[in-house]
């Protein structure tokens, strides 16, 4: 949703960044206003989870370079737990197994935490209970996750589906899901998809970081860009998506090449 | 006796005072018990404190032990009933309470369920005293181990159980152990017997009301006839400054079960050595958590012995190690010849808090017998980064974070306790315990 009045949530900079000393993100501008969903694309290795876990905070990376305010606060000077208590949530690829913590457990200390921080009232585990089962209502999951350790033994799905229900409890502002299509069939797509489509509204934006286009039949873009090297190196509507699905990422290549060699040849 | 020993060995200051009190004993009705204390009196001529010199102590150093002294105790401080109200556990109906090792029977209840004899050794007829003969002393030998001998030198009182023939005893069997007086030595015996298809659980629990230094020795002999169950849980919560070394022998007779899982909290040196005989058919599950901080030790032996065919043993046993503590596990696995279709699997995982913080963890496996399914490890580790990234980006804290991980970690041991009360109990102090790490 493109909206004139909205405001800007997230604003990238020339953003660098390394692990390990290679550098993955090497000039990364990117903007977010507050109700848009943005979907980014690119081939393997093109930095887009690096991107995502670099917003997040995972200290593994280290930014050189660059800038990213989120709200206009300055969001690399923020922790990660400090990121998401101020409405940054990041839907992890690969969410970790927990042995040993009750899934109710953690879900209910992320939430009390996430309210204490914003000033909101926390919730007993009574309470917590009643609220979370009917979250779990939209994602079509059963109540039994709630007593299983968390995300031990769970399928992708429902992993991928524990970490739209924790996005439901957090309310981010910003809500980045990193490969959140991958390992769902189908059914478990429509059903991700929908939960995130129920939680969109005009102040809160989305992220999404894909290699498919068939997300984007559900959860509709207001903008496509194509990662590359570290860089977004083109944006455009939903259409790109399509075109992306068809003639694969060559073509973007080529096409930033092409002004170049004719500027050689002149 | 005594002072011709002493002649013969000056050195042997710290067994010479733990033995102070022992030519004082009240003798037995029983000749059987006197001639015992004599053998394991005998024996102590001859063994000698270990050091860490001897390879099974190379990480244990008992010299805190020998500086200090430790006389025994006669007669039961005044405890009262709400003392140890904290300590009780609502699912067990019998409790059998051991004051600085002596049996408090107003502190007790000995309900008895089901047909089941509950003693004080001391109080056993003579019927029970022929079913106790043979087991007491039997399981757990003190030939070659000093504090064996030791407590059974000085043997008086004990915590006897039977449960007889397919006798199933509901509620658990509570011993409690309660320290009160520093400078005290004590030497806590236990027997049970659970004859041909009963089965029970019985809980054995260390704790202090003072926080003094103490010696603590406890001896647990446990017979599992054919087919019977026992499920076993030891906890060692005792005082910072204690010094808790405690043997338990297991014979698991044919296709019976025997199921442990011990925790150790506590003590500023703690050993356990736990034995575990396997007859053919019978299954062992071995389960242990050792949670230790500041600068306390931590030491765990277990041999798991198949001595015949078809047995199954599982084993996992978790060490949380932090500020400067230091933990140990020795596992031993046997099969024996002819132990044919052994299946056995042992797992020592460690998880180390701080750069202080060590862990020696040796799993053994030796194989006499070719039809087996054996198989064993051991990891050490810290923490796992990914794991804190995960929790902080829902907004935990650093310190939630870690903290709940290594609760996490240790949980995975509490949540194996039958006893629902007990395992709440203990999660409780596991959050207070790895809430207050740095």
């Amino acid at each position: 949703m493109i909206d004139q009045d909205s405001k800007t949530l997230l604003e990238v900079r020339g953003l660098r960044a390394t692990v390990n000393g290679v550098e993955i993100l090497k000039g990364l501008d990117f903007t977010v206003k507050s109700g848009e969903v943005h979907a980014i694309m690119g081939p393997n290795g093109s930095g887009k989870s690096t991107f995502a876990k670099v917003l997040a905070g995972h200290t593994a990376y280290e930014v050189t370079a660059g800038s990213v305010l989120f709200e206009g606060k300055n969001l690399l000077d923020l922790a990660p737990e400090e990121r998401a208590r101020a409405g940054v949530f990041l839907a992890f690829q690969y969410p970790i197994e927990i042995p040993g913590v009750a899934n109710s457990q953690f879900l209910r200390l992320a939430y009390n935490t996430v309210q204490a921080q914003r000033g909101h009232e926390e919730l007993d585990p009574l309470e917590f209970d009643d609220f979370v089962r009917e979250k779990m209502k939209l994602l079509d999951m059963n109540p039994d996750f709630l007593g299983r350790s968390v995300n031990e033994g769970f399928s992708g799905g429902e992993k991928k589906r524990n970490e739209i229900l924790q996005m439901a409890l957090l309310d981010p502002h910003l809500a980045i899901l990193d490969e959140t299509d991958s390992g769902l069939d189908i059914d478990a797509l429509r059903i991700v998809s929908q939960g995130v489509n129920q939680l969109a509204n005009k102040d809160k934006a989305i992220v999404l970081v894909t290699h498919y286009q068939r997300l984007l039949d559900y959860i509709v873009p207001d903008f496509v860009h194509v990662m590359e090297a570290g860089r977004i190196v083109k944006t455009g509507d939903k259409s790109l998506a399509l075109e992306l699905e068809q003639r694969g990422y060559d073509w973007v290549a080529a096409e930033r090449q092409a002004p170049r060699a004719a500027a050689v040849v002149a | 006796m005594s002072s011709v020993r002493s002649l013969r060995r000056p050195a042997a200051g710290c067994l010479e005072t733990l033995l102070a009190g022992q030519p004082h004993l009240r003798a037995s009705p029983l000749a059987w018990i006197n001639a015992l204390r004599a053998q394991a009196l005998g024996r102590l001529d001859v063994l000698k404190l270990p050091t860490l010199r001897d390879e099974e102590w190379r990480f244990t150093d008992l010299s805190p032990l020998t500086r200090q002294s430790f006389q025994s105790v006669c007669s039961a401080t005044g405890l009262r009933a709400a003392d140890i109200e904290p300590f009780h556990i609502e699912e067990a109906t019998t409790r059998l309470v051991f004051v600085d090792g002596v049996f408090a029977p107003k502190l007790s209840s000995t309900l008895t369920d089901g047909g089941v004899m509950l003693a004080n050794l001391s109080a056993a007829d003579a019927a029970q005293a022929a079913a106790i003969e043979p087991h007491l002393g039997r399981h757990a030998v003190f030939g070659d181990n000093v504090f064996a001998a030791l407590n059974t030198s000085l043997l008086q009182d004990a915590a006897v159980i039977m449960v007889p023939r397919h006798v199933t005893l509901a509620a658990p069997v509570h011993l409690l152990f309660v320290a009160t007086q520093a400078e005290v030595a004590s030497h806590p015996r236990c027997v049970l017997v659970a004859e041909p298809g009963s089965s029970m659980t019985l809980i054995e629990d260390y704790v202090a009301l003072q926080d003094g230094a103490y010696f603590i020795n406890p001896v647990t002999e446990i017979a599992v006839a054919d087919q019977a169950q026992v499920k076993h849980i030891r906890v060692q919560r005792d005082s910072a400054k204690a010094v808790h070394i405690a043997n338990c022998a297991v014979s698991a007779g044919r296709s019976s079960t025997y199921q442990s899982v011990s925790v150790a909290l506590g003590a500023q040196i703690s050993r356990y050595n736990l034995s575990v005989l396997l007859a053919e058919g019978a299954e062992c599950v071995v389960d242990g958590l050792a949670l230790i901080a500041d600068s306390q030790l931590a030491d765990t032996h277990t041999s798991i012995d198949h001595a015949q065919p078809s047995g199954v043993s599982r084993q996992l046993h978790k060490c949380i190690v932090g500020g400067s503590a230091h933990a140990v596990f020795n596992g031993k696995v046997m099969v024996r010849p002819g132990a044919q279709r052994t299946d056995s699997n042992q797992s020592s995982r460690n998880l180390l808090l701080t750069g202080k913080a060590q862990v020696d963890a040796k799993p053994q496996l030796e194989i006499f017998a070719d039809d087996v399914k054996c198989a064993h490890g051991a990891t050490i580790g810290q923490i796992d980064d990914d794991a804190v990234f995960y929790l902080k980006s829902r907004g935990l804290s650093d310190s939630v974070a870690r903290n709940l991980l290594t609760y996490a970690f240790g949980a995975e041991i509490i949540d194996r306790i039958p006893v629902a009360s007990l395992k709440h109990q203990l999660e409780m102090t596991m959050l207070k315990q790895t809430g207050s790490r740095p």
